[in-house]
Formats: C-alpha cells, sequence, structure tokens
C-alpha cells in the first residue's frame, strides 16, 4: 500500500483496522523512491475473501492512501528481519556459529556470555531459525514484520493463509 | 495553577502581535470593497488580483475569505479561546453566523443545514471541550453521510502536546468519525486545506471533514491564494457507471419476475428522485425505502411499497423476502434494515448501485455491483430502455398485500394516539412539511404515517439513532429552506437533551413547530423491555418531568398541551396558524407500541403485530 507521508496516516489506518475488528499480525512502514509517499506492507489474518476485499476497499476509501494491493495470491517476495539474542557461552558459541550459517544469518554483537544474531528471509525462515535456538536459551527477539515485493514475473501463485496488503 | 497560567498566557502572544498589524490588513479590504460599492465593473480585475498578487492575511481572514468564496451563507459555532481570532474576523465579515447554546446544538443543526440544503454545513467549535462536544453529531454525520465542514479550535502549535488548558487531541478522537481530517501546521496551507475540504465533504459518498486549527495559526499571516487547483491522487470517486454492469442489470431486470428497488438516501443526495421515478415506472418495479431514503420515491404512487425494515410495512418487507431480483440504490444495507441477513433476500439475484464501493458487498454478496453516482447509474438505466420483466403477477400480489395488511392502530379518541398525532400533523400540513425527529418509537411513527411524496422533507437521525437531534436539526432545516413549514417531532425524553436551543429558535424567530410526543417514557427501550424482558421496566420510566408548557414560556415561546384527539387537532390547527414557533406538549397513550415488527435477530418475513393492524380495520 502507497500513502501519502502526512502526519496521523498510520494512526488513521491502524484506526481503521481497529475499528473494523481486522487482526494486524505486522506492519513496516518505510519511504518509497518518490519523495513524500511512503510504503506500508500489512500482515493480516482474516478468515475469508470478503474481508480481505473488505479491508482494501475500507483502505482505498482513505484519502491519504494512494493505492492498495492484496498481493496474498501472487508470488511475491516476502523479507524479514529479526535480531535474537541467544545466551552462548564459549562452550557452545561454535556449535551456534555452525548452526545459523545454513540460513545466512549473521552474528551482529558478541558479549562475554551472549551473542545477537541477524536473520533476514521470510518469516517462516526467520521462524525456523528462533526455534531452533530456542534450547540455547533466548533473551530477546526484535522482529522488523514483513515487507514484501510482488515478483516481476508470475508464475506459480503461493498459497499463503495470511493477507498480504501492500 | 502557575503552569495552567503560562500555558493560558502563551498563546495570546501571536494574538497580540496580530491586532497591532490588523489595521494594515484591514485598510486593505476596505479599498477591495470599496471597488465593489462602486459598482465597477471590476470582475476581471478582482480575478487578476487574486491570481497575480496574492494577498497577505493572517490565517482566521483567510478562513472567512475561503468561506465567503465557498458561498456558506451561515455558520453554527459556539466561541471560546482558541478560537477568539476566527471570532474577531467573524465579526464584521457579513456572514451570517447562529450561536447555538451548546456545540452539539450547532452541528446537529449544521447536519439538518445540509439534509435539505444538499450544501455543507458549517460548524466552529473551540478546542477541549468546545471540540468533544461535536463529536456525536460528526459520528452521527458520518453514519448518514451529511457534508460537513468543522473547524475546531486548537491551542498554539508550540504548546500543543504539553495537556495545556482546554487541549485535547481533536484530530485523534475524530479520526474514524470524519471523512477526513486537517490539522493546520503551516498558515500557508490553510486555504488548500479548506478548499480540499470542501471537496472532499460534498463529493463522492458525502461525509464530515475536520480542520484543527492552532491558534497561531490563524494570527499568522500567509498568501491567500484559493484559485489554486487541488490535486488528491488518493480521492478519485467513482461517478459514473461501468457499462458492463448496467447491461447485466438491464439484462436481469428483463428476466426478474419479482423485482423490486431498496432506494437508500444516496437517491436524495444525488438528487435522483425524479430519474427514480421515471425508471421504476419504465420498468414497472416496486420501490420500498429505507428510513433515510423516505421521500425519494413518492408516498403516495401505486409502485410504492413503504418503508422496509425492523417498522417496516408488511408489503416492503415480504417484498424483500419473496423477490428474485433485489436492486439497490444508494443504500447500504443497514441491520435494521435487512433484519438477519441468513434470511435476506433468499432467492434474489441482489444488484448494488453505490458510490462507496465499500458498501458493495459489506453485508451482503452482490451479484451486480455498479460503483456510481445513484442520479448517474439511473440516468443510464432509463437511457437503455430494456425490456420489461413480465411483473404483472408480482404487482398484484403487492398489492394485495398492501390491501390486507397496511399500516394499522387501535384508535382511542379518548386519549391520543401517537399515530393518529402525526395523520392529523400530516393532514394539517398537507404532507407538505420538513420533519425532524430524534430517535425512537415517535421516529417510527413519524416514518409510518408523515407519508413523504416530494424528496429533502425529511430529517432523522437514522444510523447513529441519536435522541436531541430533531430540535436543533429542526433550525438547520428552517435555515436551510426559510419558506417550508418544518415540524420538529421529538420524545419527551430526547427533547430535553438539547432542548437549550428553543433560546435559538425564539432568538431567531424560526416559525418551527415543536411536537413533543410525551409518553412519559424513554418509549422504544420501554416497548423492548415489554417484549424482551418480561416488562422490568428498569429506567426507562420518567414520570418525574417538568411543565414543557411553562419551560417553552420562560422562553417566550408559545406552548400548547393536549390530551385527548380531540385537543389535539385544535392546538395544532392553532399552531400552524402562527408564524412563530410553537411548543406542543401532547400526553399521547402511554402503552403503545411500534408495529409491525421484526424482532432483533429474526428475519424480515417473520414480522410481529401484523395481525394487530389487520384488526384495526375491523
Amino acid at each position: 500500500m502507497t500513502v501519502n507521508n502526512r502526519p496521523g496516516v498510520l494512526n488513521r489506518i491502524t484506526g481503521l483496522f481497529t475499528k473494523r475488528h481486522y487482526n494486524i499480525e505486522s506492519i513496516t512502514v518505510g519511504q518509497t523512491e518518490t519523495e513524500g509517499i511512503s510504503r506500508m506492507t500489512f500482515v493480516v489474518n482474516v478468515e475469508d475473501e470478503r474481508t480481505a476485499e473488505q479491508i482494501t476497499k475500507q483502505l482505498n476509501k482513505q484519502i491519504d492512501v494512494l493505492k492498495v494491493n492484496d498481493i496474498t495470491d501472487q508470488a511475491i517476495v516476502a523479507r524479514e528481519l529479526a535480531l535474537v539474542k541467544v545466551s552462548a557461552p564459549p562452550s557452545v558459541r561454535q556449535e551456534i556459529y555452525t548452526l545459523i550459517e545454513p540460513f545466512r544469518a549473521s552474528i551482529v554483537d558478541v558479549s562475554r556470555d551472549s551473542v545477537v544474531i541477524q536473520v533476514t528471509g521470510e518469516p517462516t525462515k526467520v521462524e525456523a531459525l528462533i526455534d531452533l535456538l530456542k534450547p540455547y536459551g533466548i533473551k530477546e527477539v526484535a522482529r522488523t514484520g514483513t515487507t514484501a515485493f510482488t515478483r516481476s514475473s508470475q508464475k506459480a501463485a503461493a498459497s499463503y493463509k495470511t493477507a498480504f496488503i501492500i | 495553577m502557575k503552569k495552567g497560567g503560562t500555558a493560558e498566557r502563551k498563546p495570546f502572544r501571536p494574538f497580540d502581535l496580530a491586532l497591532a498589524g490588523r489595521n494594515g490588513v484591514k485598510r486593505f479590504f476596505h479599498c477591495f470593497y470599496k471597488i465593489e460599492e462602486e459598482g465597477w465593473s471590476m470582475e476581471k480585475m478582482k480575478v487578476e488580483e487574486k491570481r497575480g498578487q496574492k494577498t497577505k492575511m493572517n490565517g482566521a481572514l483567510m478562513l472567512i475569505e475561503a468561506l465567503k468564496a465557498e458561498n456558506v451563507e451561515v455558520i453554527f459555532g459556539y466561541p471560546g479561546g482558541a478560537v477568539l481570532p476566527i471570532y474577531d474576523k467573524l465579526y464584521d465579515s457579513g456572514i451570517f453566523h447562529v450561536l447555538t447554546r451548546h456545540e452539539q446544538g450547532a452541528i446537529h443543526a449544521a447536519e439538518g443545514y445540509a439534509r435539505i440544503s444538499g450544501k455543507p454545513g458549517v460548524v466552529i467549535a473551540t478546542s477541549g471541550p468546545g471540540a468533544t462536544n461535536i463529536v456525536t453529531g460528526l459520528t452521527d454525520a458520518m453514519m448518514d453521510s451529511l457534508p460537513l465542514i468543522v473547524f475546531t479550535g486548537q491551542v498554539a502549535s508550540n504548546v500543543i502536546g504539553s495537556d495545556a488548558f482546554q487541549e485535547a487531541d481533536v484530530v485523534g478522537i475524530t479520526m474514524p468519525i470524519t471523512k477526513h481530517s486537517y490539522q493546520v501546521r503551516d498558515v500557508q496551507e490553510l486555504p488548500k486545506i479548506i478548499k480540499e475540504a470542501f471537496h472532499i465533504a460534498t463529493t463522492g459518498r458525502p461525509g464530515p471533514v475536520l480542520i484543527d486549527i492552532p491558534k497561531d495559526m490563524t494570527t499568522l499571516e500567509g498568501e491567500f491564494d484559493y484559485e489554486q487547483d487541488i490535486h488528491l491522487p488518493g480521492y478519485q470517486p467513482t461517478t459514473q457507471p461501468n457499462h458492463l454492469q448496467i447491461r447485466k442489470l438491464v439484462e436481469a431486470v428483463s428476466q426478474a419476475k419479482k423485482p423490486v428497488i431498496l432506494a437508500g438516501a444516496g437517491v436524495l443526495h444525488a438528487n435522483a428522485s425524479q430519474e427514480l421515478q421515471r425508471y421504476a415506472e419504465q420498468q414497472k418495479i416496486p420501490v420500498a425505502h429505507t428510513l433515510l431514503g423516505l421521500g425519494g420515491f413518492p408516498a403516495d404512487h401505486p409502485l410504492f411499497l413503504g418503508m422496509a425494515g425492523m417498522h417496516g410495512t408488511y408489503t416492503a418487507n415480504m417484498a424483500l423476502y419473496e423477490c428474485d431480483l433485489l436492486i439497490n440504490i444508494g443504500a447500504r444495507f443497514d441491520d435494521r434494515v435487512t433484519g438477519n441477513l441468513k434470511c435476506f433476500a433468499p432467492k434474489a439475484v441482489v444488484a448494488h448501485i453505490d458510490i462507496d464501493p465499500a458498501e458493495i458487498g459489506k453485508n451482503v454478496p452482490t451479484k451486480i455491483p455498479i460503483v456510481s453516482d445513484a442520479k448517474e447509474a439511473l440516468k443510464e438505466l432509463i437511457h437503455q430502455e430494456g425490456k420489461p420483466g413480465d411483473t404483472a403477477a408480482w404487482l398484484a400480489q403487492l398489492e394485495g398485500w398492501k390491501r390486507e395488511f397496511p399500516l394499522g392502530y387501535k384508535n382511542d379518541t379518548h386519549a391520543v394516539k401517537p399515530q393518529k398525532l402525526i395523520e392529523i400533523i400530516y393532514e394539517l400540513t398537507n404532507g407538505e412539511a420538513i420533519v425532524t425527529t430524534d430517535v425512537g418509537q415517535h421516529q417510527m411513527w413519524a416514518a409510518q404515517y408523515y407519508k413523504f411524496n416530494q424528496p429533502h422533507r425529511w430529517v432523522t437521525s437514522g444510523g447513529l439513532g441519536t435522541m436531541g437531534f430533531g430540535l436543533p436539526a429542526a433550525i438547520g432545516a428552517q435555515l436551510a429552506n426559510r419558506g417550508a413549514t418544518v415540524v420538529s417531532i421529538v420524545g419527551d425524553g430526547g427533547f430535553q437533551m438539547t432542548l437549550q436551543e428553543l433560546s435559538v429558535i425564539q432568538e431567531l424567530n424560526l416559525p418551527i413547530k415543536i411536537v413533543i410526543v410525551n409518553n412519559q417514557a424513554l418509549g422504544m427501550v420501554r416497548q423492548w423491555q415489554e417484549l424482551f424482558y418480561e416488562k422490568r421496566y428498569s429506567h426507562s420510566l420518567i414520570p418525574n418531568q417538568p411543565d414543557f408548557v411553562k419551560l417553552a414560556e420562560a422562553y417566550n415561546i408559545k406552548a400548547f398541551r393536549a390530551k385527548t384527539e380531540e385537543e389535539a387537532r385544535t392546538v395544532l390547527q392553532q399552531a400552524f396558524a402562527l408564524k412563530e414557533p410553537v411548543l406542543l406538549d401532547f400526553h399521547v397513550a402511554a402503552d403503545e407500541n411500534v408495529y409491525p415488527m421484526v424482532a432483533p435477530g429474526k428475519g424480515l418475513h417473520e414480522m410481529v403485530g401484523v395481525k394487530l393492524c389487520e384488526e384495526s380495520l375491523q
């Protein structure tokens, strides 16, 4: 979804979700290539097509909303970034390094008994890594929420249960 | 208190500065008007002046000039600290301002004005409590799609967020109950914001737009340019129907055996009454109205079925239940119209014409969606001149129902039956009055028994169901149509919520006839308690009430009381003969219920109280 970068726009949109009882799983907001215009990506849990359609229509009614796309049924590139602080005494540190390698995650901070891991990818991948790290003792997790693009070539439609609205 | 003191003083500083500079600004405008007074043909020069040399003035004056440019003829408002600079410029602006006695009165009056005139109602309220007092009216206007421009004062920019005196986050509070809202952060933007606000409020699906103006924005100076074009890429309402969908509907109508039109207030907003009638006649399709749509189609027309919904007519509701094609024009399938959605129009193909795409398919799955202005769609449908379906049998069946199950009640001449009261009012005003109401029993009786044959005569709080709406709305309605007879039908409960506006009615000598349908109860609450809560009348009976006649007299308004049908007729005749406001207190039969009724959770075909109507005929 692209919106005018004006004061209160985010409030207006989250307020709309509250008013209509839609459940937001994540939001990401950032500037676009055009000055004064921001892009928001929502992941929303919906029960049926009709609700998804209503959300899109209600968002479109907002004056500051320029464009809304429901990309749930399209081929998309979706990415999320997460920072995970795991307790890591030197004895297991090497093990963690090996563990995160296939995820192409990296260590971005190290202290005496913990490390901070940065992972980027589809939300499912992020979740898989977090699950794997749990036994080591997760101290903190910070996730950005998902941002997404539609793929230039629309070959196979993905079958997500959640609605991505950008 | 010391802290409060500083907060109060600060915003005044720029105001003082502006006072010093005021003479210069004012002098310029003297010249401006003098040119006009001398009768010179200065139109061209004025335009050049406006376009070329952008005039410098303060925000308050910009506001006034913008309202003049929009041809605003009346403002409803209430002054206060944060809007003092605006009121100062209003003082000699020549724009008519109605000082209501409460901000809620101001916004309801603006709603009444907008409903009758079709033009946006303009409201000014001060910051904090002034602004929070208009919240009910904003919600009401949002639900009923009424165009309003609401200016609220705000504390000065430099103290916003500091919990300053009379500060409230009005934009935050009103976000979900406005079509759009602005807070002015740069005085230079004010003209553009006002112009956008008028555009947004009056186009597409109308609605209230709020402009929150920090006090310093009204005293700072900027260039006033109202000629600039507005550019709203995120707001492009569709007003022309899609040809393909129109063709689909034409085909569907030709094949339908049992079509029905459900017409809402969208028909009135689009001024499409004539088109609706022509289309219904051309295709021989019967018409039912929603509560807010009343008047869009003449009530005495043979194709009219009455109001649909919870207290609608048997015929209208059964038509919606039995139809095979339902054409919704400018209605939003409100729950009070549809009853239980599971058994709403079960056999019908649904077509929906609405200017707001979000309404289509929101409550009822729709086969033929037409996003369009009602008038444009109807014009196109008439133009297509499709073959009418074979509806003779259907119309005969509906006619039979109309004869067999009309609206009815048991009359009792020793008391005033509220239904009879409305019928007498209808009779004495030749059905031509503007009627305003609150919400509740009296509203339903007015909708049932005042047969509107003309559009723009009916002012009621539909979606929000606001008590206290009718009296102030009558002020706005009368100002929008000064020649009309305005009858404000209110309950004894709702009347007491906004009765302070009697003072305005008296002050402006508006010849409004205030009809209190007095059953010493919150009638609709009482009715529901009788029917669904074993007659446990929890806080719905109000036997202790003021003497309304004396109360009116205290406001220097003539007043009468009536307790029988004969008295009622006499005092109404007297009242309508007077060209001044009159309050009438009718002690009606207190245990009367509104029938027929679709109980909550039931389908439209499961009406109760239909039989009672039948009995009354014998």
